[in-house]
């Protein structure tokens, strides 16, 4: 029952956040509210619980999910031999970029040797 | 002949062909991924696409009839973002300990990604609607589609856009780590990790989380960061 009940918390949260979003017009995507508010119920240990299992569980597979997007490549066909190439050069090089500074960033402002083991 | 001729033209027009398509081909470029050791060139989601836009192509069978079916497995996205609280709350000593860091390189990294693809486009002359689709390329696929539809862009175009930010930073990460010298202590596992959840979102983060369990839960952690920011703050400089 657990993972059938985090399901349905995860769908609330989504269902809350979506409500939210448009009632009060806020430029963020319903989920994004979601997620925000799961983050606050996730004090009360009995969300932990329910949420733990289904939410590892999703983001485990989260690349599958990622595939019917990306299949929708077919109906760009003509955008993309138009396109295409610049696109994937825009999309390679700002990736790369994204990559680099993060690390950069992260590897001058992060101490020597910081404590990672914060595992509850 | 005819008959399975038939037989085709009828399943495949149903939504029981999408969604078996889509999880299948996953499933085999996964046990595929798995014997090659988890090579970046064998990356999953890079693989199943191919497959199945040939398969369409191959067939004539329209998008919209394969996403009759693939739309089971794309609604999932939406609780998936809203999961994305789990890695950001059992990460929030953490995150409380080196907030500053983690969120000035989140800020850092998506600025340079997103600003670094809006300028290249511009300057290679690509149309203004596409420009605005490949801006939001950082954040997981269903936000980038929100984002790019509130700044202009074009939904579906975003979150393609999306799916391939993610497949090269799948692809690349590796490379570009060992080429900045990063090893595997944990310190290194924590830059790792939370660079490709920056620059690579969920697909960097599934390739995270396959190599090591720290690296997995900071590119988790970082994922959710980008899509905080990149979702507040995307829309309102751009609109």
């Amino acid at each position: 029952m657990q993972p059938l009940q985090g399901l349905s918390v995860l769908l609330l949260m989504q269902a809350l956040g979506e409500g939210l979003a448009r009632l009060f017009a806020l430029p963020l995507p319903g989920p994004v509210v979601g997620m925000a508010l799961l983050l606050l119920a996730l004090r009360w240990p009995w969300v932990q619980n329910r949420v733990a299992e289904v939410a590892m569980f999703l983001l485990s597979h989260l690349s599958l999910l990622f595939v019917p997007v990306g299949v929708g490549v077919v109906s760009y066909m003509s955008l993309l031999q138009n396109h295409g190439w610049r696109m994937l050069l825009v999309l390679v090089l700002s990736t790369w970029l994204g990559l680099l500074t993060t690390a950069l960033t992260l590897r001058v402002l992060l101490p020597a040797h910081p404590e990672t083991k914060s595992h509850e | 002949m005819n008959d399975f001729v038939e037989l085709w033209v009828y399943l495949s027009s149903t939504p029981l062909f999408g969604l078996t398509a889509t999880l299948t081909v996953y499933v085999l470029a996964s046990a595929v991924y798995q014997s090659v050791a988890l090579a970046p060139w064998a990356n999953p989601v890079l693989w199943s696409v191919l497959v199945l836009s040939g398969l369409l192509l191959a067939t004539d069978v329209a998008y919209p009839t394969y996403f009759s079916g693939a739309q089971f497995i794309h609604f999932l996205l939406g609780p998936a973002v809203v999961a994305m609280a789990w890695p950001l709350w059992t990460r929030r000593a953490a995150l409380r300990q080196h907030g500053l860091a983690f969120g000035a390189a989140a800020l850092v990294g998506g600025a340079v990604a997103a600003a670094s693809a809006g300028l290249l486009a511009q300057w290679l002359e690509l149309p203004s609607d596409v420009v605005r689709s490949l801006i939001p390329k950082s954040m997981t696929a269903p936000v980038a589609m929100g984002v790019a539809e509130q700044i202009g862009g074009v939904p579906a175009l975003a979150a393609l856009a999306a799916v391939i930010t993610g497949m090269v930073g799948g692809l690349s990460a590796t490379y570009w780590f060992a080429w900045l010298g990063l090893r595997t202590s944990d310190r290194d596992w924590m830059i790792r990790g939370f660079a490709i959840g920056t620059a690579a979102h969920g697909i960097g983060a599934a390739r995270a989380t396959q190599l090591n369990a720290d690296a997995g839960a900071y590119a988790g952690l970082a994922l959710g960061l980008q899509v905080l920011l990149g979702a507040v703050l995307l829309p309102w400089l751009l609109r």
